[in-house]
Formats: structure tokens, C-alpha cells, sequence
């Protein structure tokens, strides 16, 4: 099994923490998993993505062009991950930041609310843990529990405050995925 | 032991210090400054020496200064920083002392840019400083094998007295993996028998210098530097194979490149082309003697590099034309995905390749067509 992971958004919605905890969650199901941020110009405002592999066995390249599973957290990211996806891919777009429709058929797109199902729960930061759980509902390696358990255990002391409303983010994002 | 999340920089950094790195001097460029980072907080708080010094060449010289004295010392830099290091470490390999640095290559010449880059390769094993001198270089490929490298590093420099030197790159710097630390090391600063650590009444004077006036006294130097890198050649070539039971073709990179390369290996795999792979973990000493059976028994090899074919050459030396070497590069921080590399196996295994033509050649007049 292997399966590469992109998610795309502004610098500031948590993309790469985002991608964190997914990376945090496969390392303590015992698969190899790997995490890289794009990094140079793009870091300084505009866009920010990382990848993440996760695999049973020794991972090769921890970069990928044309992956099967993509979270678009802005609509920079969906115009360029939708042409970038494997046929038969997944796609969970945040709705909140998109004005249009998919354009290809070839690929399921999951569009997602993040900002709004955010805010409800009382904190729009919390929109990227909203798009993972979303994520989760196509990713059949990793379980809710297995990325609750992971945030539970990796989340510095500090924000531990903040765990449940994360992990309700998580599930509201799961269950609006799962309807679609 | 417990599997922890790591990025590659501040992974070395940690295993510098379970090492018992006992003083780091160094300057900061990315993609490298969380080494100097972590350190900056770390080697304080365990009482041990941490200097950011005021240019690469100030880090440099205190490094020569610690390792003279006995001192477990690291530096750490990114290729412009590692050039302006270049006269310390010839001083330092003519001095005859063990020192570690770690090179988190990035794209160039010149300033460059700060993406992942092999472009370093030839300075660091064939060149760099003045002078006739070997070196040892580790090339790591993954979080974890820059843990296990940064560890070893120490180890060989002094076994051998030799400048040890890790390449790595911006991926690997920059990239989370999960990692098992080694167990924690205490700093131990033994009293080497050249080490100019005070004699204190005690004992003979200790002399260490890089200058010979006498060329033949020089010659001895060069000879003695020779001599253990004979040694080196025989029992530290380090490498790693993947699907090389029946292959008839074989991919050969390092780094970065070994590792994307394994991705396309196992998709070529997929399709029932027999090919495998052999990363270098050593680059210098380099694994010829396996290169060099390996050309008895395959059809052809594919040296894949973030670079224009630097270590294709020590490739084709070990090969003495015996099967047809192909090269894959790429260059200026551009990291290849596994499906360029998959495309260039098949060229391999289309059996249309031959021996007569320079590997470089035919890549660069399949770039500028590409372009």
C-alpha cells in the first residue's frame, strides 16, 4: 500500500500542521510516512502546500506530481490540484473559498464547507482539521480514532485545551464528506 | 524504542548531540539553519560549546582550533557557506585531524537558490580544498540514515583522522520522517596521541601543523594521508541494493535521487522489467569494486543525479565500458519526479542503448530538445 496526499491552501490556514497531523497519525499505526513542506518563495505569503506519503514499506520519492488524494483549501489550489489529480482521484475542496464547479469528470470532487462548519464549532482556524476529517472519509488507511488518538498525543501541552473542538472539527468534517 | 516525527535538520542536529558533539561552530544559510538553531538552544543547556560565528570562514577556523585539541567538533553549511570553508578544510586534512561537516546542498552556482540540489557532489568528493587529500562523504538518503550517518561520521573521523563530510539536501533537511534515536553519548574527550591539549609538564611536546617546507617531508604527508585512505577504501564502502537478485539493468544514484529512483525502480518492477537499484551511502570511498561486478552480470546502468553527471563519472571509471551507462539529470534545485526516471528505464530496457556514446552528451541533447 501506498498512498501520496497534497494539501494545498494561503499560508495561514494551517496546511502544513494540517498535513502534520496526518504524517503524526500513520507514524503511530506503525506504516513509513513521509512529510515535506514546499518551501523557497512561495513560503512568503501566496500559496503553501505539503505532501505527505504514507506506505507500508520503505518510501521512495517523498515528492509527487500527480497524486491520487488532494485537499484545496483556496481556489488557487483547486484550479491547480484539479488538473494535477490521478484519474480516479479525490479531491476535498473547501467551498468556503471556491466560486465554481469541478471541471473534470474524471476524478471525484468532495466539496466541503470548512470555514463555515469552523466557525460553528467556534473557531475559524480549526477549518484545516474540518478538510482532514473530510479526508479521512477516502482514506481508508487511517481511521478518526487513529488521528484523534495522534492529536491527543503530539498536541503540545499549551493547546491541549483545544482538543476537543479539533476532534469535532475532525468528525463534522468526516460526516459532511461521507453524505456526498 | 519508540518510532518520533523528526525534520531532517533538526534530526542531525540531535544526533550530533547524542554523539557527544562537544562544540559547534557554524554560520547560517538555509536550507540548513535549524541545525544551528536547535543547537544554538540545545548544546547550552547541556553546558557544552555553541558559537555562531561572524562568517563561514571564522566557523570554520574554530572548528580546526577544537579538533587540534582533542574536541568532538562539527560545523554545518549550505553550498555557497561550505566554498568559503574550502581553505579550512584543506588546512584541517593536512593538519591530519578528524572534524565532521554537513553540507545541505542547494541549487547553483554562485548564490543560487535554496531548493534541493546534488551540484556538490565533485567538490565534495573529488576537489574543494587545495592540496592532495582524501576525504571521507556520507550521503543520506532519509531522515533516519542522516541520524545514523551524523553518528558514524564522528566515529570514522577519528578513526582516521580524516575530514568527514555529509551531503545531504534540501529535501532531506527539510522533510519529516519517523526516526529511532540511538542512545545518548556521553561527551567524552579522549587524549589522542597528537591531540595539543596542554601537556602540562607532563609529557612531550605535541606539534600539529599543516605546513612542510620540505617537499620531501610533504610527499611523507601525502603518502600518510594515502595510506589511510587505502585503509578506508577496504572497510568503510558503505551501500544499499534494491531488487538486485535477477536484475539485468541496474539504477544508480545517491540521496535524494537514490530514493526517488527507488519509486521508479518498483513501478518499472510492476510492469516485468528486471531492473534494480544501488545506492551509494558512501560516496567517497565509493562502492566501484560492486559497481564494477555488477557490470559483469547486467545489461545497462542509469546514473540518476540532481546534477549534470558528476558521479556518473566515478560510475563509468569502475564500469571500464564494459555495459552502456546511461544518465538521467536534473539540475539548478529541480528534484525529478519517479515518473522521468521511469521513462528513462524503459529507454534502458528498450535495449537500444550502447556503449559508444557519452552518456552527457546524449542527456544534454535530450534536455535542450525537452526545453
Amino acid at each position: 500500500m501506498q498512498k501520496e496526499i497534497i494539501i494545498a491552501g494561503f499560508g495561514g490556514q494551517g496546511v502544513l500542521f494540517g498535513g502534520q497531523v496526518l504524517t503524526f497519525a500513520a507514524m503511530d499505526a506503525g506504516k513509513e510516512v513521509t512529510w515535506i513542506p514546499s518551501y523557497g518563495p512561495e513560503m512568503r505569503g501566496g500559496t503553501a502546500n505539503c505532501t505527505i506519503v504514507i506506505a507500508d514499506d520503505e518510501i521512495g520519492s517523498p515528492l509527487v506530481k500527480n497524486p491520487p488524494l488532494a485537499i484545496a483549501l483556496n481556489l488557487p489550489s483547486f484550479d491547480k490540484y484539479e488538473d494535477e489529480l490521478q484519474t480516479g482521484g479525490t479531491l476535498v475542496v473547501n467551498k468556503s473559498m471556491v466560486d465554481r464547479g469541478p471541471k473534470r469528470s474524471d476524478i471525484k470532487v468532495i466539496f466541503v464547507p470548512c470555514n463555515e462548519i469552523a466557525e460553528e464549532i467556534g473557531d475559524r482556524k480549526l477549518l484545516n482539521m474540518v478538510a482532514i476529517g473530510a479526508l479521512l472519509s477516502v482514506l481508508p488507511e487511517l481511521t478518526l480514532k487513529d488521528v484523534e488518538t495522534a492529536l491527543e498525543a503530539h498536541m503540545p501541552e499549551r493547546h491541549k485545551n483545544l482538543l476537543p473542538k479539533n476532534i469535532e472539527a475532525l468528525k463534522r468534517g468526516y460526516e459532511a464528506a461521507k453524505v456526498q | 524504542m519508540t518510532r518520533e516525527l523528526w525534520e531532517g535538520n533538526q534530526a542531525i542536529a540531535e544526533a550530533a548531540v547524542r554523539a557527544g558533539l562537544e562544540a559547534y561552530f557554524g554560520y547560517p544559510i538555509t536550507p540548513q539553519t535549524e541545525i544551528l538553531e536547535y543547537l544554538s538552544r540545545r548544546m547550552p543547556e547541556l553546558g557544552r560549546a555553541f558559537v555562531q560565528a561572524e562568517s563561514e570562514l571564522g566557523a570554520i577556523n574554530m572548528v580546526y582550533g577544537a579538533a587540534c585539541a582533542g574536541v568532538r567538533v562539527m560545523s554545518t553549511s549550505s553550498s555557497p557557506g561550505v566554498s568559503l570553508m574550502m581553505e579550512g578544510i584543506s588546512y584541517i586534512a593536512g593538519t591530519e585531524i578528524p572534524m565532521v561537516l554537513v553540507n545541505v546542498m542547494r541549487g547553483g552556482p554562485g548564490l543560487g537558490n535554496i531548493a534541493p540540489s546534488q551540484g556538490d557532489y565533485n567538490q565534495a568528493v573529488h576537489g574543494g580544498g587545495h592540496g592532495d587529500y582524501p576525504r571521507i562523504v556520507l550521503a543520506p538518503a532519509s531522515v533516519q540514515e542522516a541520524v545514523d550517518l551524523t553518528m558514524l561520521s564522528f566515529d570514522l573521523a577519528e578513526k582516521y583522522r580524516m575530514v568527514t563530510m555529509i551531503i545531504a539536501d534540501g529535501c532531506i533537511g527539510q522533510m519529516m520522517e519517523p526516526i529511532q534515536f540511538p542512545e545518548m553519548k556521553p561527551v567524552v574527550r579522549k587524549d589522542w596521541d597528537w591531540a595539543t591539549n596542554g601537556k602540562m609538564g607532563k609529557r612531550e611536546r605535541r606539534l600539529l601543523t599543516s605546513i612542510y617546507l620540505d617537499p620531501y617531508e610533504e610527499e611523507k604527508t601525502n603518502l600518510r594521508l594515502l595510506e589511510r585512505w587505502k585503509q578506508i577504501q577496504a572497510n568503510e564502502v558503505r551501500y544499499k541494493e534494491y531488487f538486485m537478485e535477477d536484475a539485468e539493468y541496474v539504477v544508480i544514484g545517491f540521496g535524494t535521487a537514490g530514493r526517488v529512483s527507488l519509486s521508479a525502480v518498483r513501478a518499472a518492477r510492476q510492469e516485468g522489467i528486471k531492473v534494480g537499484l544501488l545506492r551509494p551511502v558512501t560516496v567517497s570511498p565509493f562502492p566501484s569494486g560492486a559497481i564494477e561486478d555488477l557490470a559483469k552480470r547486467v545489461s545497462g546502468m542509469l546514473v540518476v543525479e540532481m546534477n549534470s553527471g558528476q558521479m556518473l563519472e566515478d560510475v563509468r571509471l569502475a564500469v571500464k565500458g564494459r555495459v552502456p551507462v546511461e544518465f538521467y539529470g536534473r539540475m539548478g534545485g529541480v528534484v525529478p519526479f519517479p515518473d522521468e526516471v521511469l521513462g528513462e528505464i524503459h529507454r534502458m530496457a528498450s535495449g537500444k542503448i550502447t556503449a559508444d556514446i557519452n552518456p552527457r552528451d546524449a542527456w544534454y541533447e535530450r534536455m535542450v530538445a525537452m526545453k
